[in-house]
């Protein structure tokens, strides 16, 4: 099988300038972002114990909603245009393009809290040496969060109106990294959890992009 | 000998006899351990005294939605390399079945936990969440193959999701022993002699044959249905275009 990169550089900066021009740039993910945490003093009371403990657990619901809302029209469009067919007859690998495609929203869409972090930190008033563990798990929970979500994308990719099916079929995927992602950031990064969630990060790295390619393959035909 | 199932006649005349025989020989075989376990067995105050009678269901469910899923896992594997349709069918039917097992066993274990732990439901237990997202997973299956338009999409979408599902399984089994856990571990396994008295381990154990024949039993009705409409749906189509 010839491997010709230009349709996977073709995909990658076509989902980087969906991602970018559909949310006015960077001022929509970190706007998001922003605004959720902004939130959160409200919904819970702004005592500082309560805001430590419960902050930067809300900011997970943000990023798995943020990967949730963002994936529903990820292959939906190319199914529509062909652009998904034309893939196929190309022969390379439609994987490698889900993958590249699932990376660059995961760029504009669940980096930017990573990058906030240590300003959330602050404001919620969470002890300093949670922030690096804080800012990995973030990383790697929302890498695999995109990834999983990218496989519940691409099985409904023929779905008219998926948005909450995609999210029924990614949340029991969603819980393990979850779970180890809540307890890095308060156990730090030489546990146990934290090794658990890089394994989960990996082994999504290694299954999604298979599970996207062989979805979208049957969605194509 | 279980490749032969593969081929529908083969599984239809299968199952025409198999059915009833699982019934005739599930039935008595499930209530007589029902009727053990809540009458007959000494309680035990270690686990709640009269309460823990209900681990007779508890347990049996528990085992059998971890089995139904395997099943559904394996049978999407089937239909996704050899595509034998039955085994799609067979997955399909499985779902429903499965959801309503689950449900069954985390409604018994809420209430045995209520006396034993003091709680009905405790949501930083892995197992117990494990097991929740176990439920949804079912769910979502029956929801991705209802919202695909043809039978040929629900089929190849649901093998896909149905093979992934599979790492839920291995996290429900072992979340007892990897993370630490209000709910006890295995009590009964395969390799070691088991950690329960004679007098329970019997009646649980021919208790959940009993049940499993009845949860089979089920699911072949669900399939033979299954086919019949593709049948009937066939039927249909020839005649129509001959008209």
């Amino acid at each position: 099988m010839t491997t010709n990169p230009a349709p996977l550089l073709s995909a990658f900066r076509q989902a980087l300038a969906e991602a970018w021009a559909g949310g006015a740039g960077l001022i929509l993910p970190f706007g998001f972002f922003a605004g959720t945490a902004m939130l959160v003093p409200f919904a819970v009371g702004s005592d500082p114990v309560i805001l430590a403990q419960i902050g930067p657990g809300f900011l997970w619901l943000a990023l798995a909603l943020a990967s949730l809302v963002t994936l529903e029209r990820l292959f939906q469009a190319d199914l529509q245009d062909g652009a998904l067919d034309l893939w196929v007859q190309e022969g390379g690998s439609i994987s490698l393009i889900a993958l590249v495609k699932t990376l660059a929203h995961w760029l504009i869409s669940g980096l930017p809290l990573v990058i906030l972090t240590p300003l959330f930190a602050i404001t919620f008033q969470v002890p300093a040496d949670q922030t690096l563990p804080a800012m990995a798990a973030y990383a790697l929970g929302g890498l695999t969060f995109f990834l999983w979500g990218g496989v519940a994308a691409a099985l409904s990719a023929s779905v008219a109106r998926g948005g909450l099916l995609i999210a029924l079929i990614a949340i029991p995927f969603y819980l393990p990294t979850m779970i180890f992602g809540t307890v890095t950031l308060t156990e730090g990064l030489d546990s146990a959890a934290s090794l658990l969630l890089t394994a989960l990060t990996l082994f999504a790295l290694g299954v999604a992009p298979a599970a996207m390619g062989a979805a979208l393959r049957l969605a194509a035909d | 000998m279980w490749s032969r199932l593969a081929n529908p006649h083969l599984f239809m005349g299968f199952s025409r006899y198999a059915i009833p025989l699982f019934y005739v020989v599930g039935v008595p075989v499930a209530l007589w351990a029902l009727y053990q376990g809540l009458w007959v067995v000494p309680k035990d105050e270690m686990q709640g005294g009269d309460i823990m009678r209900g681990m007779f269901i508890h347990v049996a469910s528990a085992w059998l939605c971890l089995g139904l899923y395997t099943g559904l896992a394996v049978s999407s594997f089937v239909w996704f390399i050899w595509r034998h349709e039955v085994a799609d069918v067979a997955a399909r039917a499985i779902a429903p079945v499965g959801a309503v097992v689950t449900a069954l066993c985390l409604l018994t274990g809420a209430i045995w936990g209520r006396p034993t732990w003091g709680e009905w439901w405790l949501w930083d237990d892995p197992r117990l969440m494990s097991t929740l997202a176990l439920l949804f997973q079912y769910i979502g299956y029956m929801a991705l193959r209802a919202a695909l338009d043809t039978r040929q999409k629900a089929a190849r979408a649901g093998a896909i999701m149905g093979m992934l599902g599979i790492i839920l399984v291995f996290i429900v089994k072992y979340s007892v022993e990897f993370w630490s856990s209000i709910h006890q571990g295995a009590s009964v396994t395969i390799t070691e002699a088991p950690a329960m008295a004679t007098v329970y381990l019997v009646p649980l154990l021919v208790g959940f044959i009993g049940q499993a024949l009845i949860i089979g039993a089920i699911v072949m009705t669900v399939m033979r249905a299954e086919i019949y409409e593709q049948r009937s749906a066939a039927i249909m189509a020839r005649k129509l275009g001959t008209m």
